[in-house]
């Protein structure tokens, strides 16, 4: 089973149709066993990064996710994605789980529309096992303001937005995060689902 | 780089699609879930819902295509038509979409994509914007699917929605609507050149290269087709083949 850990925030549902099409158990969940018990975690997002920070603390899962995500594959999504990060400064500066090195800022392109919001070409930086079987010509969706600052070795693909924009983040392990919405991302996106909940089957 | 987008839209009235010329004279052409399906299979970015409905109690049978739609369609939804309130925007996110489209009501009540962009993000806010020439570089803000004029100027118009925070404009030329003659380049352009956000093409598709001509010759990030993507005229992927082949990136 994947945990797909609701604490509020948007888009919960377009996560678990997508789990649902591809035909994979899974479980929108605020509760610490489920966590626990599940092969796999996703955590999804949107809104702002405070806020959300805010939510997963008053849920009581801080510790949990920062546990479970070293022993199992974890997905964040978006915000849940960002969130992965040690810190970030949207609107203010604020703590994250700092679960890969690097933070959170602002996409600074005074020439570009932001929200960067549309289908951008992924590049990719580093193997990863989401890509499997994905080609050369992989556009996924994005709708975001604020993007990472990590190190290379954690960067596994970007796209060009003006400069580069993190889109697939890892530890090199089991965490993992994606700045663009996969549920939203047509064929390419249910394939990196796919692989993802794939490997929680392997890992079972 | 992001890619020129690709949108269908379907007419919906009381959970069924249909299909008018210049407003008027409307049929039925099918069941929205399987066309958004049927879309999305031929690559279709984005795929938008258009309420016609006119009563309150079709507003639920909406929701329940949008809901439908989400289970097996897996790029963003828009719904546009009959949004006029926070709760409205609100109950269309929940059941599964990812932006609304708001016209009319956007109108007569601005404070709505205001206060739409503030509570959810200004990237699901989408005004809809019906226009129509009145002179050299000139066009007016109509309402109520193109029935009434409000004397308001377009480019005033698109720039206060910019400013309230609206994430996007779907611009709808009802000179070209019908007529299959193209899209309204010349208006296109004055709108792309008046804001910064991204800004959809509508009405007057009506064959392949009218697409890559909008990409071509104006700045805006999508182009949106109804009848010539029901009637099975063209595909989608064709109009993304034919831009490709002319240098405009598309997914």
């Amino acid at each position: 089973m994947i945990a797909i850990i609701d604490y509020g925030a948007g888009n919960i549902f377009s996560v678990k149709n997508a789990l649902d099409y591809l035909g994979f158990e899974n479980k929108l969940t605020d509760k610490k066993e489920d966590i626990e018990k599940a092969d796999a975690i996703i955590l999804p997002g949107v809104g702002a990064f405070p806020w959300a920070m805010n939510m997963l603390g008053l849920s009581g899962l801080i510790d949990t996710i920062k546990e479970q995500a070293k022993i199992k594959p974890f997905l964040g999504i978006c915000l849940g994605m960002q969130l992965l990060f040690e810190k970030s400064y949207e609107f203010e500066e604020c703590k994250g789980l700092g679960l890969i090195g690097g933070y959170v800022d602002k996409i600074n392109e005074p020439d570009l529309v932001i929200p960067h919001m549309g289908w951008n070409k992924l590049v990719y930086n580093h193997d990863c096992p989401l890509f499997d079987g994905l080609g050369d010509d992989e556009y996924v969706y994005f709708v975001h303001s604020y993007k990472a600052f990590c190190d290379n070795k954690n960067l596994y693909a970007y796209c060009e937005y003006g400069s580069k924009v993190p889109a697939v983040v890892s530890d090199g392990r089991y965490i993992f995060g994606c700045q663009f919405h996969p549920e939203k991302s047509g064929k390419t996106g249910l394939k990196i689902l796919e692989n993802f909940a794939k490997m929680s089957q392997e890992v079972k | 780089m992001l890619a020129k987008r690709i949108i269908p839209c379907l007419d919906v009235r009381d959970g069924k699609v249909v299909k008018g010329v210049n407003f008027e004279g409307i049929k039925e052409v099918g069941d929205p879930v399987e066309c958004a399906y049927e879309y999305n299979l031929q690559g279709a970015d984005e795929i938008v819902f258009y309420d016609i409905t006119a009563s309150h109690e079709g507003r639920g049978v909406m929701l329940d295509v949008v809901r439908e739609t989400a289970k097996k369609v897996f790029v963003p939804l828009t719904v546009g038509g009959g949004i006029k309130t926070v709760d409205d925007i609100r109950d269309t996110l929940r059941a599964g979409a990812d932006k609304v489209s708001v016209n009319s009501q956007a109108v007569q009540n601005p404070q709505l994509i205001k206060d739409g962009a503030d509570i959810f993000g200004c990237q699901c806010i989408c005004v809809g914007v019906d226009a129509k020439k009145v002179g050299d570089n000139k066009w007016t803000v109509y309402i109520n699917g193109g029935r009434v004029d409000m004397r308001m100027d377009l480019i005033d118009w698109v720039k206060k929605c910019e400013q309230l925070g609206a994430g996007e404009i779907c611009l709808n030329s009802i000179d070209t609507d019908g007529v299959r003659g193209g899209f309204d380049l010349p208006m296109l352009k004055a709108v792309c050149s008046a804001v910064k956000i991204p800004v959809i093409a509508s009405g007057g598709a009506g064959k392949l290269s009218d697409f890559a001509d909008a990409f071509l010759e104006t700045d805006c990030s999508a182009a949106l087709a109804a009848s010539l993507f029901h009637f099975k005229e063209l595909t989608v992927q064709q109009v993304k083949d034919d831009c490709r082949s002319k240098g405009i990136i598309v997914r």
